[in-house]
């Protein structure tokens, strides 16, 4: 692990500060994607970002929207790569980012833990709207890849809910 | 940063252009679909499909080129992942066949340390996890359904049941087990054939012809339509962007 300096803490604050874009509630910094910041040399900086599925179309808006940030006060060279390993989790959302998700509306993931596999989950999901834990699956993909669709049995109500991966 | 070896280049395009054609295959329902729920369904596993052979591609050489202007005997995708649609259940079908297949590789790949392809297959293995329970959960519904649905998610099994022995001849550059493979996609596809009241199609599981197939370039006669569809706006507009 490499040692990160006060420099790099405060850019790394900086780009977890930048909204995700698909759900604006949720910081990068509590969907657990920003991996890293690297100071090269000064005014040269590489961001590390992980995508959450590997086909979401919002890492080129993130990697856009942390250019911007951080060219706003005053680092001249931003890069942003794209690291794959290791793999994002949701695990990696953060409580904060937990209670934000319920809160907009979509029920958050269940917590894994070490080797959970994504589909052997089987703790109730709560309705983000009444709380009910009485809720069916409508369809395993919904707006997005890392949603799927259910319906709350007691209000009615569909939801989205944010699959385990 | 690992060198690229000839071996990983020529891996990563078969995988790569697996990913690839399916994703535009399931693509292909957009609009179609029998349900709103599965038309979103099956454009959300196009999509994580692209995002595979993206990152697979990439480490091949340039993603677009790659993607837009081979001909088509320079792909190395699997046969299986050509053939068209069809009806929803022989899509289905596709999907179980292909699904597990990807599943079990993707995993063994994970576990094998530390390289480019390994580090895609981590991550990947935890989508098409998604991909597979989508395909078992409607295999089961389809097969142990009506004597429509039965009669159909059969058709659509028997149709593509000589597609799948492809998927087993080892790639150069993927080094797993690829008989053991073979045997735990068997009993994988053999045991939710089962709980949906069919049965494991009989029949060769190759072509009559010898000399090879996807992996060695040679594909059957709809891919080249599919491909002037997925190529044909790129070719027109050279270096075009949105």
């Amino acid at each position: 692990m490499v040692t990160t300096t006060p420099v790099e803490e405060e850019l790394l604050r900086l780009a977890g500060s930048v909204p995700d874009p698909e759900l604006p509630v949720l910081t990068l910094e509590e969907l657990g994607v920003v991996r890293g910041v690297r100071v090269l040399e000064p005014g040269r900086v590489v961001v590390e970002l992980t995508p959450t599925y590997t086909g979401c179309p919002a890492i080129e808006t993130m990697s856009a929207d942390i250019e911007r940030v951080l060219r706003g006060s005053g680092v001249p060279e931003v890069r942003v790569v794209t690291v794959l390993s290791p793999a994002w989790s949701t695990d990696d959302i953060s409580a904060e980012g937990r209670r934000k998700l319920a809160e907009f509306g979509i029920a958050p993931p269940r917590p894994q833990g070490p080797g959970g596999g994504p589909v052997s989950v089987s703790l109730a999901i709560r309705c983000p709207h009444c709380g009910s834990t009485e809720t069916e699956l409508l369809s395993r993909f919904s707006s997005t890849a890392c949603k799927a669709l259910r319906r709350c049995t007691a209000c009615r109500e569909p939801f989205d809910h944010f699959k385990e991966l | 940063m690992t060198a690229t070896t000839p071996a990983l280049t020529g891996a990563a395009l078969a995988l790569g252009d697996d990913a690839l054609v399916l994703s535009h295959r399931l693509g292909e329902w957009a609009g179609h679909a029998p349900v709103l729920e599965e038309e979103v369904a099956l454009a959300n596993i196009a999509l994580d499909l692209l995002g595979q052979a993206r990152v697979l591609l990439s480490l091949a050489g340039d993603e677009d080129e790659l993607a837009f202007l081979r001909e088509e005997r320079a792909f190395r995708n699997v046969q299986l992942v050509e053939q068209p649609n069809g009806d929803f259940a022989r899509t289905i079908a596709r999907q179980l066949y292909f699904s597990t297949y990807q599943r079990l590789l993707y995993g063994r790949l994970a576990a094998a340390g530390e390289s480019p392809l390994s580090g895609l297959a981590a991550k990947a293995v935890k989508e098409v996890a998604y991909h597979q329970d989508h395909a078992e959960q409607w295999t089961l519904r389809l097969g142990d359904g009506t004597a429509e649905s039965h009669d159909r998610m059969r058709a659509g099994c028997e149709a593509l049941w000589r597609f799948t022995g492809e998927l087993f001849r080892p790639v150069e550059g993927v080094d797993v087990d690829w008989a053991e493979l073979e045997a735990d996609w068997l009993a994988s596809v053999t045991g939710v054939l089962e709980r949906a009241t069919l049965t494991l199609p009989e029949g060769p599981r190759t072509g009559a012809w010898r000399a090879g197939a996807g992996r060695q370039g040679l594909h059957t006669e709809p891919f080249g339509r599919m491909l002037a569809e997925m190529q044909h706006l790129h070719r027109s507009h050279p270096g075009a962007t949105w």
